[in-house]
């Protein structure tokens, strides 16, 4: 492998190992004040065992969960970054060695033959890989492993498109309080509208990573998230799905423009340890690590 | 109410158990999942043995990270699974095994809730997430069953755990269920929203 296919597998390594064990600090603060707004004795010790526990996790450098998810890459690569096809095969040998190294629970299942023990499989679709082929001479690497409670909780339907965006507010509302206490709340929500029966989740899912606590640009956009994040948190499922303490902590709307006959929506839901870590990549192989949100 | 407790519990230490109580618990705790439920089940339908005794022990829903570290296994990371997916045959667990303690996150329905009243368990939710919390708790791997066929998440991991908690009683023997009962005003206040929703 040359030295910068090296650089590119050591990065994803590590990148996979500060996502699954230091939470972002900016989502640490905001459950530590709830943990001091929240007056119920049940949400308040919910609150207080997760920031000890993320505590333990960044000190011992300890995977805060043991569902460590499946792995998943969101890469950008530029026109003038010297690595292309060889990207995945990289990525695939970042995954293994971090499911030794970090350690990662191993998370991917063979339908017919039981877990491949080594987080990669099937038919080349795991760990995900979404690449974007952008401008520039770097390469922009994300790890995000999602874990399969609050993944369990997704949601997606095609809605009539004459229900507009009242049926799109009502069925994210729906589809939050289905997933009551199942996905580890306080959750983050990533809702996609538009673009089809697939990129409505894609979209949804790429939403959980869009700046925390920051507003769409488009004031009809960010509208609608100040809205739907109101609303879910007015749904009082609280911290583990007990009643007390937030429900929600962020929520961001991304859109495409849809076919007319069709108004699909995705509802992708993270748990409270969104997990991810950021890297950039430069075509002479210097690497600068990003661990904010 | 905070209570510590001892495996094997005693039936009638398990039903003072009050909802919203917080218990700590001593001695053994066995990990088990969708299909090492499976497996303990049809191997006693056919009249067969399983390999360790879950009576009056705690049952954690719960795929642990684990690692070998000089020949010996060790606990990286051992927090709860979401319970509900145990739902559909948890019931027929507790009145086959006879646990003391079902360990998880989500909380169950009443199916279990019913199991738990008439045999005498509770439903201890410990933090979702909290896998290091955890494994504090977790002193000794004792055993493993089932690694080979199962996988690390699904196999049996049998614990010997010392104050193991804190979990919070949220289905007790007296027919109190309280992921049920927060579900129920959830439900309730999803409805007056979708119905005040503006376009």
């Amino acid at each position: 492998m040359t030295e910068i296919g090296r650089i590119l597998e050591d990065t994803a390594v590590e990148l996979l190992r500060i996502a699954v064990t230091e939470l972002p600090t900016e989502y640490v603060e905001v459950i530590d004040e709830a943990m001091e707004e929240t007056e119920g004795a049940v949400g308040k010790a919910q609150l207080t065992n997760i920031l000890e526990n993320v505590d333990i996790a960044r000190e011992g450098s300890k995977p805060m969960c043991q569902d460590t998810g499946i792995v998943a890459f969101m890469v950008k690569v530029g026109d003038g970054f010297p690595l292309r096809s060889e990207v995945k095969e990289i990525l695939v040998k970042a995954t293994r060695r971090a499911t030794e190294e970090v350690p990662l629970r191993p998370n991917a299942v063979d339908m017919f033959k039981g877990n491949t023990r080594d987080n990669v499989g099937l038919n080349g679709h795991v760990p995900i890989i979404y690449f974007d082929l952008v401008e520039g001479d770097d390469l922009e690497l994300i790890a995000m492993p999602k874990g399969g409670g609050s993944t369990n909780i997704a949601a997606h339907r095609m809605l009539k498109p004459g229900l507009g965006m009242k049926g799109v507010k009502q069925f994210v509302i729906e589809a939050l309080s289905n997933a009551g206490s199942l996905g580890c709340p306080p959750y983050f929500v990533g809702v996609g509208i538009g673009g089809g029966e697939d990129i409505c989740m894609k979209l949804a899912k790429e939403a959980l990573l869009k700046p925390f606590r920051i507003r769409s640009e488009d004031p009809k956009v960010a509208a609608i998230e100040s809205e739907l994040l109101e609303k879910v948190n007015e749904l009082g499922i609280g911290a583990m799905g007990l009643g007390e303490g937030p429900t929600a902590l962020d929520l961001h709307v991304e859109m495409a423009a849809r076919h007319p006959a069709s108004l699909p929506v995705g509802v992708v839901i993270s748990c409270w340890a969104l997990r991810h870590a950021k890297a950039v990549i430069s075509s002479d192989g210097e690497v600068e690590i990003d661990k904010s949100v | 109410m905070d209570y510590h407790l001892k495996t094997p519990v005693p039936e009638d230490e398990i039903r003072k158990l009050k909802m919203g109580d917080l218990v700590y618990i001593t001695g053994t705790v066995i990990t088990a999942r969708d299909e090492a439920h499976l497996k303990a089940l049809e191997l006693h339908e056919k009249g067969e043995k399983t390999p360790v005794d879950f009576k009056g022990v705690g049952v954690f829903h719960c795929g642990p990270i684990m690692k070998k570290v000089d020949g010996e296994w060790t606990v990286i990371a051992a927090g709860p699974t979401t319970s509900a997916r145990m739902e559909i045959f948890q019931d027929n667990f507790i009145e086959t095994f006879h646990p003391a303690i079902i360990i998880g996150k989500g909380g169950m329905g009443d199916r279990t809730s019913k199991a738990c009243q008439e045999y005498g368990c509770v439903y201890g939710a410990f933090t979702g997430g909290a896998a290091l919390l955890a494994a504090r708790g977790i002193k000794k791997v004792r055993e493993v069953h089932w690694l080979e066929e199962l996988g690390m998440p699904e196999c049996l991991w049998v614990y010997d755990v010392e104050d193991f908690g804190p979990m919070i009683v949220t289905i007790d023997t007296h027919g109190n269920n309280m992921t049920q009962d927060v579900k129920e005003l959830v439900t309730a206040r999803m409805e007056k929203i979708m119905a005040e929703m503006e376009g």
